[in-house]
């Protein structure tokens, strides 16, 4: 059954709104009513209507005082102007603050009919759009899923296996593996494809940051929260919501998000409605979340709840067999998106990427193709145009902390661990040393 | 179910035998019993002059303290002009899922619009009008089926094109009391 479209009637007539109420209620709509501007504007913000239509003419705030609130509360909502002294000025007035359209009483109920028609077709295109803007982004690069080898196989089937079900999965795999590929193929493939996939970048965000994230917030919720925000697992309603990096998120977020994934409802930030929501998730994480779970870094019942598959994506280094298709696809890709004639590799230089490590996985490899094709000659791309000397991105670390860590490692190990030296080295003093080594449980490799 | 009858309660002129008519039409769609009678009611109190109109919302209520009860649903069928404050006119108006409606004729007639009189057609919007303000009173909305009396008709023309019958999904989801 198609949604029922809301209506908020804001007048102070009583038989204005009576009328209206009785009308719109046999046509199917779901209608509630105010007296006055401000009890409307309170009613906005513990609910949520599509269309509003107000007079223009109410004692206290009157009605384009009010639309200018209602748009600063919700950019999309509707909002019809009737009044029963049209005069063009407040008409265009209304208009350019942001009414839908404005109607003089009393109407002729074709009139109604129409605008109302209107303005319901004009919500049903703004959802359209929003989720095709969703499933297109959720569509595209699902055929950069790439490889013949018996590894890659291995995880299509997988997803095949798993896309028609509704099943929580966690996709394992080193950076730059391409698990979010995965993730958009598993959505492309299944029955909730026709919805938006929401991805959501978990490290990325501070514990405050993603809370609003996902749950979305009120206007005023916090320093900042100048509109209501729906959350993403709201925008994630009949689709999939992808958290990258779950590992990354803190305790009480996995209190939370144990919570949203049992009930499947949440309340927003700075909000007291429960708002349902019918998701799919689907994690990705570099991590050993099981090793993580043993030691207390993440809760054992949200790992069960997530961890229903397992997907694991293989590095590129134990799929070599699929290197050159990967190759012939990004030099495609990208020679298209240069606007190049299409270009080759040679055979030493396709030898010498199948020999290759790669640590940062097909990420790093579709980098030094697209700066081969950027400083090559425009015909084939030669030995010389990969810089296979050392890693072009090391993608292995992933946060700030990582890098850091991974440098002071390496500049005691330099200095033998004299923290005098490696603190001058580092240009810190040697507190901040002593507190660094301290904060990453650095020791000397045995 | 605890429905004894449906009960039409004109008010004004009406023809002579006009809505005995469109008796077992009614009957058929509801599977009740249809009674007609006749009513009383000042209608200069619901006048309004500057509008020139009968104020449907007051008349609506007025049916419904003065004639509805719990076990009958009641249409008060007028043949003068109605209103409600917020539209220039309506065919009728009903509580949904209610005990009660009303409906007019005056805009019903050809003659109303400059047209040759034709009482086949006149009776038959009378026929369309009544269902669908008692298939409110028995919970249904606007039905997007094109020939379903209970489509929204906004003109007479919009009448003429819907049929008298309620559609299936319309049938399935009457609500007795």
């Amino acid at each position: 059954m198609a949604k029922k479209i809301s209506i908020l009637i804001v007048d102070d007539e009583e038989s204005v709104r009576d009328s209206l109420y009785n009308w719109f209620i046999e046509d199917g709509y779901r209608v509630e009513c105010a007296e006055n501007a401000t009890k409307a504007l309170s009613m906005l913000e513990s609910d949520s209507f599509e269309i509003v239509l107000a007079d223009i003419k109410m004692p206290g705030m009157d009605g384009l005082e009010m639309l200018k609130r209602i748009k600063s509360l919700r950019k999309d909502s509707i909002v019809i102007i009737m009044t029963a002294f049209a005069t063009v000025d407040t008409a265009v007035q209304a208009l350019k603050d942001g009414a839908f359209d404005y109607v003089t009483k009393p109407f002729d109920p074709d009139d109604l009919s129409h605008l109302i028609r209107n303005a319901s077709k004009q919500i049903s295109l703004l959802e359209e759009n929003e989720i095709l803007k969703e499933k297109m982004v959720s569509l595209e690069n699902v055929e950069d899923l790439i490889g013949n080898s018996e590894a890659m196989q291995r995880v299509l089937h997988e997803i095949e296996s798993v896309a028609q079900s509704n099943a929580s999965v966690i996709i394992t795999g080193e950076s730059g593996t391409g698990k979010e590929l995965v993730a958009r193929a598993i959505h492309a493939n299944s029955p909730r494809k026709f919805f938006p996939l929401v991805s959501v970048h978990c490290g990325a965000l501070s514990e405050s940051l993603l809370e609003s994230e996902l749950f979305g917030h009120e206007k005023g919720a916090f320093t900042g929260a100048v509109y209501n925000r729906k959350g993403r697992f709201e925008m994630a309603d009949s689709g999939t919501i992808f958290l990258d990096e779950i590992a990354t998120i803190s305790p009480k977020m996995q209190i939370e998000l144990l919570r949203v994934l049992e009930s499947k409802s949440f309340v927003r930030v700075g909000g007291n409605k429960e708002i349902t929501s019918d998701f799919r998730v689907i994690c990705a994480t570099n991590r050993d979340l099981k090793t993580m779970v043993e030691k207390g870094l993440f809760r054992e019942d949200l790992f069960y709840r997530l961890n229903v598959v397992n997907i694991n994506v293989p590095p590129l280094r134990d799929r070599i067999e699929d290197i050159p298709q990967l190759v012939d696809y990004f030099i495609k890709k990208y020679c298209i998106s240069m606007n190049k004639p299409a270009m080759t590799i040679e055979t030493a230089a396709l030898k010498r990427l199948e020999e290759f490590p790669f640590p940062g996985n097909i990420r790093e490899l579709e980098n030094m193709i697209e700066r081969a094709i950027v400083v090559g000659n425009g015909k084939k791309i030669s030995l010389k145009d990969l810089p296979l000397g050392k890693t072009v991105v090391n993608t292995s670390v992933e946060s700030l902390d990582d890098l850091e860590k991974n440098h002071i490692f390496q500049i005691l190990t330099k200095y033998n661990w004299n923290i005098s030296v490696s603190a001058k080295a580092l240009k810190v003093d040697r507190v901040t040393l002593y507190n660094k080594i301290k904060k990453y449980g650095l020791k000397p490799a045995k | 179910m605890n429905l004894e009858n449906i009960t039409l309660i004109s008010f004004g002129y009406f023809e002579k035998g006009l809505l005995e008519i469109i008796l077992d039409d009614v009957e058929r769609e509801f599977s009740v019993p249809v009674k007609t009678r006749e009513g009383y009611l000042d209608l200069s109190d619901y006048y309004d002059p500057a509008r020139k109109q009968y104020n449907g919302n007051e008349l609506l209520k007025e049916i419904e303290s003065r004639f509805a009860s719990d076990k009958i649903k009641t249409l008060g069928l007028f043949n003068v002009d109605l209103f409600i404050p917020i539209l220039t006119y309506i065919f009728g108006q009903a509580f949904l899922n209610g005990r009660s409606g009303i409906a007019s004729i005056y805009r019903l007639s050809n003659e109303r619009y400059g047209i040759k009189k034709d009482q086949t057609i006149f009776v038959d919007r009378i026929r369309k009008e009544v269902i669908h303000e008692l298939g409110h009173t028995f919970g249904l909305i606007h039905c997007s089926n094109p020939t379903c009396v209970m489509r929204s008709s906004t003109y007479v023309e919009d009448i003429d094109q819907k049929d008298h019958l309620l559609c299936g999904k319309c049938k399935a989801n009457l609500i007795f009391f």
